[in-house]
Order: structure tokens, then C-alpha cells, then sequence
């Protein structure tokens, strides 16, 4: 395995979207779990209304970074990021500033609660919450803005159609969110993300506790939702990432080995690293 | 050991094979004896007290054991003081305990991870779990009682309360910890702090561990005297007044079990049944709620 020592060098080769269409631009982000350090300088841009994908071997660090755009991280006192995350040109590492939500703007200035509106989640396992599927639903929006009944009837029924999970729920919304299967779960927590009008929507590993199915379901709603947002994906499935992103992301070892257009990325990848992982030669 | 043989799986190359595993099946044999008589003797004895409890007690039970009072000696009467008085410091006691432990509980879940205060208080909290109830009792006997110069059911209620909560403490942490990380985080992730993630989600996930550790609470004070001797006392009479002594259940047993009178030993057996029967039911309806959540 002489690559890994190579990679010390071997400068990351970024064939980047066009820059004023960036809605996440991630620079020089190195992050550290307590002493250890799991991110080295890792570069990333990710376009409005696209699909990026990141893959790489396990531990590479993609969760790393996906976990890092809505500083999800916060949650845990010995975890770090150094460097620039600009979102929407602003940099959301360094604003500690004050929690003035009265100005309206759409800046989020340093409040990582404002963040996560605009920057939303969905996980590796579904996490419905433990309450009906409409309220699932409900629960975001009513965090960000005071909601009439009638309104909020219009906003639940738009993000499950938009999620593909409408018709199959639409007749026991009052019913727990917890009876539904896997897939449907999975779909409930992304119609969750988007219901709150987030200009971003992460999804680390959506598919992999989905059968086949379901993924694809689930895949197809990406798809339709990238007109509305931009969407960055972790993903094992070299498949998916060829399937439905625009632009993947090659990781190894904590670093950025080679970003480009899903179209040449699974053709005619530069590095060897990611020509081997690819090839299936390891990962 | 000779070299590694990859071919080791054939018996004719392994000769200790058949002796090893007759030892083992041996070993496992004597340990299975061993386990099974113990559980026989622990659920023999078990048996055995509630077979004297229902032999001793049920042919007591009438309809005036639930509305006379406690009798003088050689009169009619029943447990009603005594039964009342029990219901109202246990729910008083588990109030308490409720809100302390259900609130500490998650603090120690939620917010005290790695802390050196919290690995102190979750230290101190197992320590009351097994504290001699009749310390807890002389302890509120000094805070409650000999301040204000007077038994009280109050008094009563706070030394139950005492040793609820630490039960409750900790089912509330055993069971916040059991909640997935991940559904913390998708509710942090739409922009919820902290504490609303807790109080809507994480607790609505935990609802039926809570109620169990409840249950358990309860269960665990419903039939101790210890505490109650130097707090409510107890009272011949049927009383309503927190700050006056109160009858309980066990106190009335305690002090009937031991009398002369064959009437007050009958109704002693009849109110030890009764708790027996109370925290038998407790225990089963907490069993019931438990797997109720992890069938979802």
C-alpha cells in the first residue's frame, strides 16, 4: 500500500463548479475529534441546486465533513473545526456572533440554531420522532416561525408529495411516525428536513439500511428535490453517487483527493487513489 | 504447540478432542445444577411467604378491613386509617421523587457526561439506593420532626420520598441513555436547543421507561416501616393532617404483629397481604409497560 505515503503530497485536484454558483464553500477545514486529528485541509464546493456526492472508504472522513457543514458537531465539547466554512459567502465557523434574529436578514450570524433551518439533515438510520407522522412534519417548522393550521396543512401535504411519501401516508397522518417501514421512515425524516425550507439538505448514508426498493424511491425523490435544493450526500454505493450526484468527491485518509463532475469522476478519475477505489482495487 | 495446521479439523489429528469436550460438558453441567438450584431456592422461599401470607391473610379480608377504622383490642375494625394513610404519603413521597428523579436523572443522561460532579452525584445516588431505610428515617426525624416538636405525615412522605428517588434517578438515566444518539441529533439538526429536544422528543421516546421507574419507586416504598416510625408515626385514628401523625400500612403491621391480640394479629396478616398483593401487581404492570416499548 505505497499510496499512503504519497499522499502526503499529492495536492488535492479540485475541477470545481463555476464559483459564483457555490451555495457551501468549504476551505482549509482541518477538524479534530479531542487530540486526533480526522480532517487535514480538506477543500470543498458545493453547488447550488446539485447533487454532491462524497465517497471514500470507511473512516475516510465524509460523515466527518458532512457533520461539519451544519456544525452538528457542537453537540460534543471535545470536537473541533479550524478553518472556513462560507455559507452563502459567510463564514459559519467563526461567527460567534450575537443571536439577533429580529433583523431578518439571512445571515446566520454564528446561531447554529438559524444554521441547521437553512443547512438540514437527514441520517444514516431513520429517526422518526416518537409522535405522528403530521407532527413530525410539524415539528421543525414550528421551531422557525409561528404557523396557522391551515397553512401548516398546506406545508406537511407539499413536503411529503415532494418527498414521495404522500400517497402512501396520506390518509393516517395522525398516526405514529414509528409505524411506518424503514423506507417510508427514511422519506418522513427528508420531507422532516425539507419542510423547514433549508437552502441545503445533507444526507449521511440515507440508503444503507434501505432494501433496494425503497432506495431507489428514495433516490428518485433527490433527484426532483435538487431543483429546490442543494443536496450533498455521503454514500458507500459507488452506484448511487454515478446515479443521481453531479459532483463527487474522492476522500481518503481525512484528505481531498479528487473532486469533479460525476461524469468524468467514474470514467476517467486523475489520481490513482481514486482510479484503484473506483476499480474496486480496495475500500 | 507444534506449527499452525491448518488441516486440524479432522479428529484422528486432534486426539485430546473428545477428552476436552467431555470436560466441558461437565464444567457446564455442574454450573447449570448449581444456577438452577439457587433460582429453586430463591423462588422456593419466595413461595413459601406468599403461601403463609394468603393462608394467614385472606381469610381475613371482608368488607370492613376497607371501611373501619383500626378497633381497640377484642372489637371490630379494619385497616381503613391505615390504608388511606399509606396511599396518601406514598403518592406525596413519589411526587416528590418523581420530579427529583426524573429531573436529576436526566440531568446525569443528558448533561453530566465525563463531569466529575456528575460521576460524584451518580456515586452518591447509588449509595441511597442502598442506604438502611432507618437512617433515612433518623435523618427526617432531625430535619422535620424535632424542629417543629411533632410527628407529621409530612415528615413521612419526605422520608419515603428519600428512598424513591433514588430509584427513580436511576432507571430515568438507565433509560434516557437507551435513545440513539442520532434521534438527539435529528432534532438538533432541524435547529432545536438542547433542553425542547429533551423535553419532546427524548422524553415522549422514553414515556413507558419513565413510568416504570416510577412503578419501581413505588413499589420499593409502598412497604417500608423503618422510615415512617420516627416520621409519621402512625395514629389510631383516621387523619387528613399532614402536619399530625398518620397511620400507614406497615406501621399498623409492625405494631399489631407484635401485640398480644389475636384480632390485630389477623388484621396484621390481612394488611401484609394486601401490600404483598399491591407491589406484586406494581412489579407486574411495570414488566408489562416495559415490553410494551421495546415491541415498537
Amino acid at each position: 500500500m505505497n499510496f499512503e505515503l504519497s499522499q502526503e503530497e499529492q495536492p488535492s485536484v479540485i475541477h470545481g463548479p463555476p464559483a459564483g454558483s457555490l451555495v457551501i464553500d468549504v476551505r482549509g477545514l482541518n477538524f479534530f475529534y479531542g487530540k486526533t486529528q480526522a480532517l487535514f485541509d480538506v477543500d470543498l464546493p458545493v453547488a447550488r441546486n446539485h447533487i454532491t456526492a462524497l465517497i471514500g472508504p470507511s473512516g475516510c472522513g465524509k460523515s466527518t465533513l458532512l457533520r461539519t457543514l451544519n456544525r452538528i458537531y457542537d453537540l460534543y465539547p471535545n470536537q473541533r473545526a479550524e478553518g472556513q466554512i462560507l455559507f452563502n459567502g459567510e463564514d459559519v465557523l467563526s461567527g460567534k456572533g450575537s443571536d439577533d434574529a429580529s433583523d431578518g436578514s439571512q445571515r446566520v450570524n454564528g446561531d447554529t440554531s438559524r444554521l441547521r433551518a437553512r443547512v438540514g439533515m437527514v441520517f444514516q438510520r431513520p429517526t422518526p420522532f416518537p409522535m405522528s407522522i403530521y407532527d413530525n412534519i410539524a415539528f421543525g417548522v414550528r421551531l422557525h416561525r409561528k404557523v396557522s393550521k391551515a397553512d401548516m396543512d398546506v406545508i406537511v401535504e407539499r413536503a411529503l408529495t415532494r418527498s414521495a411519501l404522500w400517497d402512501e401516508v396520506k390518509d393516517k397522518l395522525n398516526q405514529s411516525g414509528l409505524g411506518l417501514s424503514g423506507g417510508q421512515q427514511q422519506r418522513l425524516c427528508v420531507a422532516r428536513g425539507i419542510a423547514v425550507e433549508p437552502d441545503v439538505l445533507l444526507l449521511d448514508e440515507p440508503a444503507s439500511a434501505l432494501d433496494p426498493l425503497s432506495t431507489a424511491k428514495l433516490e428518485t425523490a433527490l433527484v426532483e428535490l435538487k431543483d429546490t435544493f442543494s443536496i450533498v450526500i455521503v454514500t458507500h454505493n459507488l452506484q448511487q453517487a454515478a446515479r443521481i450526484s453531479d459532483y463527487t468527491a474522492f476522500m481518503l485518509m481525512g484528505r481531498m483527493i479528487e473532486f469533479r463532475a460525476s461524469t468524468d469522476a467514474f470514467v476517467s478519475p486523475e489520481t490513482q487513489a481514486m482510479r484503484d477505489y473506483v476499480t474496486g482495487r480496495f475500500g | 504447540m507444534t506449527a499452525p495446521d491448518k488441516t486440524l479439523t479432522t479428529p484422528t489429528q486432534t486426539p485430546n478432542r473428545f477428552e476436552r469436550d467431555t470436560r466441558r460438558k461437565i464444567i457446564n453441567m455442574v454450573f447449570v445444577v448449581l444456577a438452577t438450584g439457587a433460582t429453586a431456592f430463591a423462588v422456593g422461599a419466595l413461595l413459601l411467604i406468599l403461601y403463609s401470607l394468603v393462608v394467614n391473610g385472606l381469610g381475613g379480608i371482608n368488607l370492613a378491613v376497607f371501611t373501619m377504622d383500626q378497633p381497640p383490642p377484642g372489637e371490630v375494625g379494619g385497616l381503613r386509617n391505615a390504608i388511606l394513610g399509606s396511599i396518601i404519603m406514598c403518592t406525596m413521597g413519589m411526587a416528590l421523587a418523581v420530579v427529583v428523579g426524573i429531573l436529576s436523572g436526566t440531568w446525569l443522561a443528558e448533561y453530566g457526561d465525563g463531569s466529575r460532579i456528575a460521576s460524584t452525584v451518580r456515586f452518591l445516588n447509588d449509595v441511597l439506593l442502598s442506604a438502611p431505610s432507618i437512617l433515612v428515617g433518623l435523618f427526617v426525624y432531625e430535619m422535620l420532626v424535632r424542629p417543629f416538636h411533632g410527628f407529621s405525615a409530612l415528615a413521612g412522605a419526605v422520608a419515603l420520598a428519600f428512598l424513591a428517588t433514588p430509584v427513580v434517578t436511576r432507571t430515568t438515566e438507565d433509560i434516557l441513555r437507551l435513545q440513539s444518539g442520532a434521534l438527539r441529533e435529528a432534532g438538533m439538526a432541524l435547529g432545536a436547543n438542547r433542553g425542547f429536544v429533551i423535553r419532546t422528543i427524548i422524553w415522549r421516546a422514553s414515556q413507558s421507561g419513565l413510568v416504570t421507574g416510577a412503578l419501581l419507586g413505588f413499589a420499593r416504598i409502598s412497604g417500608e416501616t423503618a422510615p415512617l416510625l420516627f416520621t409519621s408515626l402512625g395514629n389510631p385514628f383516621q387523619s387528613f393532617r399532614l402536619d399530625q401523625p398518620m397511620a400507614a400500612l406497615p406501621t399498623t403491621i409492625f405494631q399489631f404483629a407484635l401485640s398480644a391480640y389475636d384480632d390485630w394479629r389477623r388484621l396484621a396478616w390481612v394488611g401484609a397481604l394486601l401490600i404483598a398483593t399491591t407491589v406484586l401487581a406494581i412489579n407486574i404492570l411495570g414488566r408489562v409497560l416495559t415490553r410494551g416499548s421495546t415491541h415498537k
